[in-house]
């Protein structure tokens, strides 16, 4: 039992916004009073409900092989040394397993979703996810190149897709579907791309970016899975590219979708040369859609690597950068790529980036609609998460960023104009309640009687920066696991899945294929459930 | 000016890690201080008088006598002062140095200079593979500083480098400046196979003729007069470029075009009669 006292608490999905009040907690959960236990003097402190990650990359094997191409960062990055409580291991923009729990808890965030799975490789992930210690995980599985639910959308079986679908959630044990740039990456398997959503996917006829989104978002919403479609756009982070997420937005058609990492999809200009923000037209269209989430994919300056199912434009980057490049061909399934990368503060391009991701979380009105994200370690890793923070809280310190930037750049972004100013209580929506509920996790994001006792204490200091970066409690569960600065106990997270309903006969369907295509015998492709460390399992029915 | 003698009392079995054998870490100390410093065998760590006798007390001036060999690390990122090794040094010997000065009586490890960006560091023996290197995975190896080697060299001299001046009198092996993006490489005593593979800029000068990759293109007999500049320097410290005027000149070849690159090969050819 534990009771918080004197903080200002900030729990926007209850409309509480700086106020005074105890925070109870019993058995893991909020509660309305406690009788003893012990209790922790919050006075002069901010009180958060724990931060939940709509879209990061943690774990898996596509994780791995960025870990295992970036020696030269690990080397730059600080060890984290094994002290009675935690295991050793490094950070820098691929943390291993435990330190990525570690990093996470240490800023107070205590939920993360793992927003790429393929199937083939969600044994792996969950294994990691399991080394992933505090925080709760969830994971998306992806679907939009997966070659069994192009041959049926090809033969127009959507009913049939629905069911492999479904059975395709459970076996890869996900929480939700990803679709990364739809036909694209199936098609880059013939070395080519898929650019127009109207255009077939190279292999198909009848098959197009605009009917694979749209089946798979129908099919997500016919489940009743708690989180949307959870799309990644076709064109990721070309010049021009802000027409195809219009388009997609409109290919939607009011299906529920969560656009990921939105900053990557919102560059006006021809080429290199002209590219430019289009942050305005992009966040018009959004504010229009309600049926839509997003989250920012936000860019910092510095060192990182890019990874993503995206396999073509991974390509196109390494041609680019002239750096390394890791390209993997996951079978049936997807693709994934591979590239270090440098974003700097005198590139038009990175400085467009930067820009749009910022722009982006200020002109998007709602702030229950849009998340902070870096699309982690893509745009930066995540424990730089408190610097967008106090970009978004500070117009004058975002003026002296600018300053950093080639003059030139300037003029291709609308940041300069915008003077909005997150408040604590906005920060709360975007980094915890709004991401919570685009999850469909009831009982996160918020610190109502019921809620999950995931609690982030803050020193209430002018230095937003640094008092996001070091929490001065942290509670999970119920468990103290950071105090004064320190992880003192470490506990384990849970899994939450879904299992949606489908037809057992559409086994018969897949074996064969199965026998057919892959390399791994169909008895040995679901993941167990007992893979998964505290599994939660929703069976999509409370909420169809 | 202080200085202090560290002497091996018996050759370690395994490697000795001793990052701290740097006169930045050095300088401010006193002699039981210098004495307590850490260093690692394997997993455990002991004391650096577990290792060594330590006479004098802390200055800028650095002497280690005994066969240092199987010593890693000496002169890690160190910023002034000077370290002289009566004997042969160990691996990683100056790695990421900024300054200051390193002498070798002997022969030395791998990874010499590796990733340094100023300072020298004198070999008077051979020296082992990655002189001057980028470690694994890094963008750019040396970035500035200066390695003279008396004797031979291993593989990847040079790999990655982008500025700075590294010379080996001696003959050296595989890949020397493999990837090179800048700086200038003297290999007086020849090298083996793929030398300059992948480089993009940066100048190699052969003393002796060399297997050339297919991928290196000829572009004219000459003699470049920055030449005589990096022999002035070099002729100080005791290295001859062979670069007078009426004894020969220098084949310049461009590559390697597999990248494609744009750094240069020149490769002295005596005229005939001249002294080779």
């Amino acid at each position: 039992m534990l009771r918080i006292t004197g903080g200002r608490v900030y729990d926007p999905a209850n409309n509480i916004n700086g106020e005074i009040k105890d925070i109870c907690i019993s058995d893991g959960r909020i509660v309305s009073d406690v009788e003893g236990g012990r209790t922790i003097d919050a006075t002069g402190t901010i009180v958060f409900p724990g931060g939940v990650d709509v879209h990061t990359h943690v774990a898996g094997a596509a994780l791995n092989f960025a870990r295992a191409m970036i020696p030269e960062d690990h080397r730059r990055s600080a060890p984290m040394l094994r002290t009675a409580h935690r295991r050793g291991g490094i950070g820098g923009s691929t943390p291993t397993t435990f330190v990525t729990g570690y990093l996470y808890a240490g800023m107070g965030w205590t939920t993360v979703n793992e927003a790429a799975v393929p199937i083939l490789s969600a044994r792996h992930t969950h294994e990691e996810l399991r080394d992933t210690p505090i925080v709760d995980k969830t994971c998306c599985v992806l679907m939009a190149n997966n070659e069994i639910l192009l041959d049926l959308l090809e033969a127009g079986e959507i009913e049939r897709a629905r069911h492999v679908a479904a059975w395709q959630i459970w076996a890869a044990k996900a929480y939700g579907v990803k679709a990364v740039n739809p036909g694209g990456v199936a098609a880059w398997k013939w070395g080519k791309d898929a650019k127009g959503l109207f255009e077939p996917v190279p292999g198909y006829d009848k098959v197009t970016p605009a009917k694979i989104i749209a089946a798979l978002a129908g099919i997500v919403d016919g489940l009743g899975l708690p989180h949307p479609l959870h799309l990644h756009c076709n064109n990721l982070g070309a010049p021009g590219n802000y027409n195809t997420t219009l388009e997609t937005m409109k290919v939607l058609e009011g299906n529920r979708a969560h656009l990921a990492h939105l900053q990557y999809h919102a560059y006006g200009g021809d080429d290199w040369f002209t590219m430019k923000s289009e942050s305005a037209k992009i966040a018009d269209a959004f504010n229009a859609n309600k049926n839509l989430t997003t989250d920012a994919g936000a860019v910092l300056f510095g060192d990182t690597v890019t990874i993503t199912a995206d396999g073509p434009w991974q390509h196109l980057l390494y041609k680019l950068t002239g750096r390394k490049w890791g390209n993997l061909d996951v079978e049936n399934e997807t693709g994934c790529g591979i590239v270090p990368y440098t974003y700097k503060e005198k590139n038009l391009v990175n400085a467009v980036q930067w820009a749009v991701g910022l722009e982006l979380l200020l002109l998007i009105d709602d702030p229950w609609r849009i998340y902070l994200t870096t699309d982690h370690p893509n745009g930066a890793a995540f424990w730089r998460y408190p610097e967008i923070i106090h970009l978004l809280m500070n117009a004058d310190f975002r003026r002296e960023q600018l300053k950093a930037l080639a003059p030139k750049a300037l003029k291709r972004i609308l940041l300069p104009e915008l003077d909005r100013e997150y408040t604590l209580f906005e920060i709360a929506i975007i980094t915890s309640a709004g991401p919570a509920r685009s999850l469909g996790l009831p009982h996160k994001g918020h610190l109502g009687i019921g809620a999950d006792a995931d609690v982030a204490i803050f020193n209430d200091t002018p230095d937003v920066q640094r008092m996001f970066a070091y929490p001065r409690y942290v509670i999970k569960g119920g468990e103290v696991v950071l105090e004064e600065g320190e992880i003192r106990n470490v506990v384990e997270g849970r899994g939450y899945v879904v299992h949606p309903s489908y037809d057992e006969k559409v086994e018969d369907y897949i074996r064969p294929l199965f026998q057919q295509y892959y390399t791994m015998s169909f008895e040995n492709y679901p993941v167990e459930v007992e893979r998964l460390e505290n599994p939660h399992i929703n069976s999509c029915k409370s909420e169809g | 000016m202080n200085s202090i003698v560290l002497t091996l009392k018996e050759s370690p079995t395994v490697p000795l890690e001793a990052e701290c054998l740097s006169p930045d870490v050095f300088a401010p100390l006193r002699r039981d201080e210098i004495a307590a410093l850490p260093v690692f065998l394997g997993k455990h760590q002991h004391r650096l008088d577990d290792f060594f006798t330590v006479e004098g007390d802390g200055g800028d001036e650095m002497e280690i006598r005994g066969d240092v060999g199987r010593v890693k690390w000496i002169g890690r990122g160190m910023t002034r002062g000077k370290i002289r090794i009566v004997g042969n040094a160990g691996m990683h010997l100056g790695a990421s140095m900024k300054g200051g000065s390193i002498e070798v009586t002997g022969d030395a490890g791998d990874w010499v200079g590796a990733e340094m960006t100023g300072g020298s560091i004198h070999i008077r023996g051979n020296a082992g593979g990655q002189l001057g290197a980028a470690y694994r995975g890094s963008l750019s190896g040396m970035n500035g500083g200066t390695i003279l080697v008396e004797g031979s060299a291993g593989m990847e001299i040079g790999m990655r480098m982008k500025r700075g001046i590294l010379a080996v009198k001696g003959p050296v092996r595989d890949f020397a400046g493999l990837q090179m993006k800048g700086g200038s490489l003297f290999l007086l005593g020849g090298a083996e196979l793929r030398t300059g593979a992948w480089m993009i800029r940066g100048t190699i000068v052969c003393g002796k003729p060399i297997p050339l990759l297919p991928t290196f293109s000829h572009a004219c007999t000459y003699s470049p007069t920055f030449l005589r500049l990096y022999d002035r320097r070099l002729h100080e410290r005791g290295f001859s470029l062979p670069h007078r005027l009426g004894e020969g000149g220098y084949r310049r070849y461009s590559g390697d075009s597999a990248v494609p690159g744009k750094g240069e090969l020149l490769i002295w050819q005596p005229s005939a009669g001249a002294p080779g």
